[in-house]
């Protein structure tokens, strides 16, 4: 009895699995996206395995192998010190994802927290407290924020991902206030309030497990947004600094050799392109498959 | 005999989702005459709107995909014509009642424009009437549907409106087109329940005035009685009965109907209705056979094995169950 | 009267936004390791001259009181010397906001105009090839930074094609028109220096569309699925089956309700565009708001830096103003919810 209850719970679970993975699978671009995220991660866990030349990610200098364009012996040819520029970029992800990935750890909790109570409260004070603090965030593009912080701050990586955070929170908590505004007035709510239920358990076990599928959607599209400041953060010199390889710090040294050596910048600007292009796709996929069922 | 005005003809339509091909549509089959009311009955999820759509050809593809069968409207085949060519002859000749008026109306203009630009290019109007004329024909439709302050309503949008207004706005523009044939799909499940038969006997009136042709969906047997000539009934995706509305309650054939008259509550107090045990069978994996056998009460072995055909069982009166083959 | 109402309200948050991040920013600003004043004057800087600097910006003073001084001078236009250029800051900002405000104006109407163009472009011929090159191309569109589009851009049509000039608002042998609002073009077309506005137009072109390229993609997607989603909407159906030819419904039906979201979120692209400012006015030397506000940044010049965020705030404030009108305009449902909420 017990077995089998167990068993039809496992079966629903793979059920529901399999129905998700048709619909997301049915589209091929939230399955090129997929592709695109795993490689991106896997080169950048492994970075220093896969890395043709994994000396290359920190300070090195070859010259009689500098400024080389593109060959077998360097897929995406040479900076102007010798350094292989393939291995930059694998090591370029690293710091994207460590940034996109404590980033957006440092930010959801508190993001979704916030909107939870703003919504639950909402007319209250505390809507109007947390509410008011999140409009002053957003008043200015994050970028903008970001590289003030990152300013003030010595700039590096470190501050970097302090001051996109700090600029962050304030969109999660938009986003659950919206929904945990109107969930409170769902009938599976108030039936919890009347049962008595305490506003830990309405908030944490009620309200929250229905906004998990938008706020996780947001969280793949994000890690690309995240990703992308970053580069622009170290394009300016104010992100990954030299001579790490952050992928923006990457296009913006090769500038001034082009375009004779455009390699040094194209092929950095690429990889950025891939990793948004990757979370982006996948986060439309996982919106699409959150999405209601038309028919 | 005359070609009937609409007619469709074994006509499948389905749904591809996951884990397979719903086949909503099993082989549908229905005539509407010149100037007949027809009811066309059935539980929910069988199949009518559906039906309505594809021959208003607004079914979503994809995921709808049309596999087989004829529609024809004035002898010309809705489905092989082009689509532009099709939204010709529909404005001209086919028009439609939405089960929701909220959602029928565009929320960001007012009546009078959409009432406007429906009589502009209604039928029988030329393309270059006067902006007045336009606009006292609408005003007209307006009062025909006995709505208030018709001058104010015009400046309205339809958030403006209750449900009924929005409802009597769509019956108004439906109308006034002068299309042969009005399609009203449950055109009052959306309503209170006090404004229902308001409606519904304004729709009445004006079609009886009006002298369309007219489909009327439904899962309320009181008023297809009421108000049809002429009644098919639906299960799971195909007709199961066609029959005159008298005949067809006087004398319901098919288990499935004689289940649903069951199922309407008498006032002469006595208990609970009966219904029709079971539910409406999947789409997936549609039973075998006729898709009924399983809830029926008088199943036979050859139910499981073939579809039953259409068989005449008196003046005018078809039925699809093999309990009637001779 | 109703307009009146949404805008005195949308008037007193916007002070109370602007407050708060005045506030925010000056906080950042001071929690900063280090003198500032030395650090501006640099390492060699004799002590009374730093001291006056500390003095000046009030650096010996609690916080609050700190704050208090500079919202103060602020109110009067004051936003205190640039560490950097060694003028008010006030005055930096008259003369480079114009140059920006012109590049990122540009560039909003090329977002604006081609973004919708294409999505409905796209929404229209949904599933052909034009569709797919659209949508493919959007995704670029979106994905690629502007700092990307700028360097590839300046590469190709500035290096490689020489077609089109790569740094600056105007070259140099062309005469400036009278300044009247500072904005180039506008300015030249008022006072006919045709030769100017169309020099001006010439270097406005690479940064404006290399800036432009991401929102305008986040316009065409957005008005591309919106008018896909109403296109399934019942009314359209209705519309349809009521017999209104299919291109009054497309191009009066369908793409009034389908701008509501393409609307909604310019305000949101055109905060990627003033962001994106920043680097793309640093690639093409243009003498813009943002430049300086970089440069200060990478020289701790404090005084400019809040004074550029603080401007940034102001003109995001105008805009989203203008695009709740814009959108309130489109929807009646906004526009009498807010009637019948007061």
């Amino acid at each position: 009895m017990e077995r089998s209850a167990h068993a039809t719970f496992w079966s629903r679970k793979l059920e529901g699995f399999g129905r998700g993975w048709y619909k997301f699978s049915r589209n091929p671009l939230s399955i090129i996206g997929l592709i695109a995220v795993l490689l991106v991660s896997f080169l950048a866990t492994f970075a220093p395995f896969v890395a043709p030349y994994p000396k290359h990610a920190g300070v090195f200098v070859n010259f009689a192998e500098a400024s080389q364009p593109p060959s077998l012996r360097h897929l995406f040819g040479t900076d102007v010190v010798g350094r292989d520029i393939l291995s930059r970029i694998f090591f370029g992800f690293r710091f994207s994802l460590m940034l996109g990935v404590v980033v957006l750890t440092l930010v959801v909790p508190p993001g979704v927290i916030l909107g939870l109570t703003a919504g639950y409260f909402k007319g209250t004070w505390i809507d109007t407290v947390i509410m008011r603090i999140t409009d002053i965030f957003v008043a200015v593009p994050p970028l903008i924020l970001a590289l003030a912080i990152c300013s003030v701050l010595s700039p590096n990586i470190f501050h970097a991902m302090i001051a996109v955070s700090l600029m962050w929170w304030p969109w999660y908590t938009r986003l659950v206030y919206g929904l945990s505004s109107s969930l409170r007035n769902e009938f599976f709510v108030q039936a919890a309030e009347v049962t008595g239920a305490s506003r830990l358990h309405i908030l944490f076990k009620e309200i929250l497990p229905n906004c998990l599928s938008p706020i996780f959607t947001k969280m793949s599209l994000d890690m690309g947004w995240v990703i992308l400041i970053g580069a622009s953060l170290s394009f300016v010199g104010l992100g990954v600094q030299p001579p790490k390889p952050g992928l923006g710090t990457m296009v913006a040294d090769g500038r001034i050799y082009m375009p004779d050596q455009w390699w040094i910048t194209v092929f950095p600007a690429f990889a950025i392109m891939l990793v948004v292009l990757g979370f982006n796709l996948l986060g439309d996929g996982l919106r699409d498959l959150f999405a209601v069922e038309e028919v | 005999m005359i070609a009937p005005l609409l007619e469709i003809k074994n006509l499948h339509v389905g749904f591809d989702i996951y884990g397979g091909h719903l086949k909503v549509l099993d082989g549908v089959t229905f005539a509407v005459g010149k100037g007949a009311k027809v009811g066309l009955v059935g539980e929910t999820g069988c199949g009518k709107t559906t039906t309505m759509k594809s021959v208003m050809r607004i079914l979503p593809i994809p995921p709808g995909r049309l596999t087989e069968g004829e529609i024809f409207f004035k002898e010309s085949d809705l489905l092989r014509v082009n689509l532009k060519k099709v939204r010709g002859v529909k404005g001209k000749g086919i028009s439609m009642i939405f089960q929701d008026p909220t959602a029928a109306l565009n929320p960001v203009f007012t009546i009078g424009r959409q009432l406007m630009d429906v009589v502009k290019y209604s039928k029988g109007a030329g393309e270059n009437q006067a902006k007045d004329t336009i606009k006292d024909r609408a005003i007209n439709a307006l009062k025909d549907v006995s709505m208030p302050d018709p001058e104010r309503i015009m400046e309205n949008y339809p958030i403006q409106l209750s449900g009924g207004m929005r409802q009597r706005v769509c019956i108004a523009m439906a109308l006034v087109t002068g299309s042969e044939l009005l399609i009203a799909d449950e055109p009052t499940t959306s309503l209170d329940v006090t404004i229902q038969d308001q409606v519904l006997r304004l729709l009445g009136n004006l079609v009886e005035e009006k002298r369309n042709s007219t489909i009327l969906i439904t899962h309320s047997l009181g008023i297809v009685r009421e108000w049809t000539d002429r009644v098919y009934v639906m299960y799971a995706g195909s007709m199961v009965e066609a029959a005159p509305t008298k005949g067809l309650f006087s004398n319901p054939l098919h288990p499935y109907t004689q289940g649903l008259m069951k199922a309407v509550p008498k006032l002469t107090g006595e208990g609970i209705a009966e219904g029709v045990p079971g539910r409406i069978p999947n789409y997936l994996n549609p039973p075998s056979g006729c898709r009924f056998h399983p809830r029926c009460p008088h199943v036979m072995r050859i139910c499981e094995q073939e579809r039953p055909p259409f068989f005449n069982a008196g003046s005018d009166h078809q039925v699809a169950c093999f309990l009637y083959k001779e | 009267m109703r307009l009146g109402v949404f805008l005195l309200k949308r008037l007193l948050h916007s002070i109370f936004v602007l407050l708060g991040l005045s506030i925010l920013i000056f906080i950042i600003a001071r929690v900063m390791p280090g003198d500032p004043a030395r650090l501006a004057l640099g390492p060699r800087a004799p002590e009374w001259a730093v001291q006056r600097v500390r003095e000046s910006m009030y650096l010996d003073k609690p916080l609050y009181a700190q704050y208090y001084y500079w919202l103060k001078d602020a109110l009067h236009g004051d936003f205190g010397e640039s560490l950097v250029t060694r003028r008010d800051v006030a005055t930096d900002i008259k003369e480079f906001l114009p140059a920006t405000m012109e590049l990122v104006l540009f560039s909003g109407v090329i977002m604006a105009v081609f973004g919708i163009l294409l999505g409905a472009i796209s929404a229209r011929y949904s599933n052909t090839w034009i569709d797919n090159v659209v949508r493919i191309g959007s995704y670029a569109g979106v994905v690629t930074p502007s700092f990307v589009f700028a360097v590839l851009f300046l590469l190709i049509f500035g290096y490689v094609l020489h077609i089109l000039p790569s740094i600056g608002r105007i070259s140099s042998g062309v005469a400036r028109p009278p300044v009247i609002t500072g904005l180039i073009t506008i300015d030249g077309l008022f006072t006919g220096h045709f030769a100017a506005v169309l020099d001006a137009l010439k270097h406005l072109i690479m940064p404006g569309v290399a800036l432009a390229l991401g929102g305008m993609s986040q316009e065409a997607r957005i008005t591309r699925s919106s008018m896909s989603d109403n296109l399934r909407k019942d009314y359209i159906a209705a519309e349809r089956a009521q017999g209104i030819p299919e291109r009054v419904i497309n191009l009066k039906y369908l793409l009034k309700p389908s701008l509501i979201p393409t609307v909604s979120i310019l305000g949101l692209d055109f905060a990627a565009l003033l962001a994106n400012a920043f680097l793309v006015e640093l690639i093409f030397n243009w003498p813009g708001m943002s430049r300086y506000g970089i440069n200060g940044m990478l020289r701790k010049d404090l005084n400019a830096i809040i004074a550029v965020i603080m401007v940034m705030g102001l003109v995001f404030i105008v805009v989203n103003i203008l695009v709740d009108l814009i959108v309130a305009f489109l929807d009646p449902r906004i526009r009498l919810g807010a009637e019948r909420s007061k």
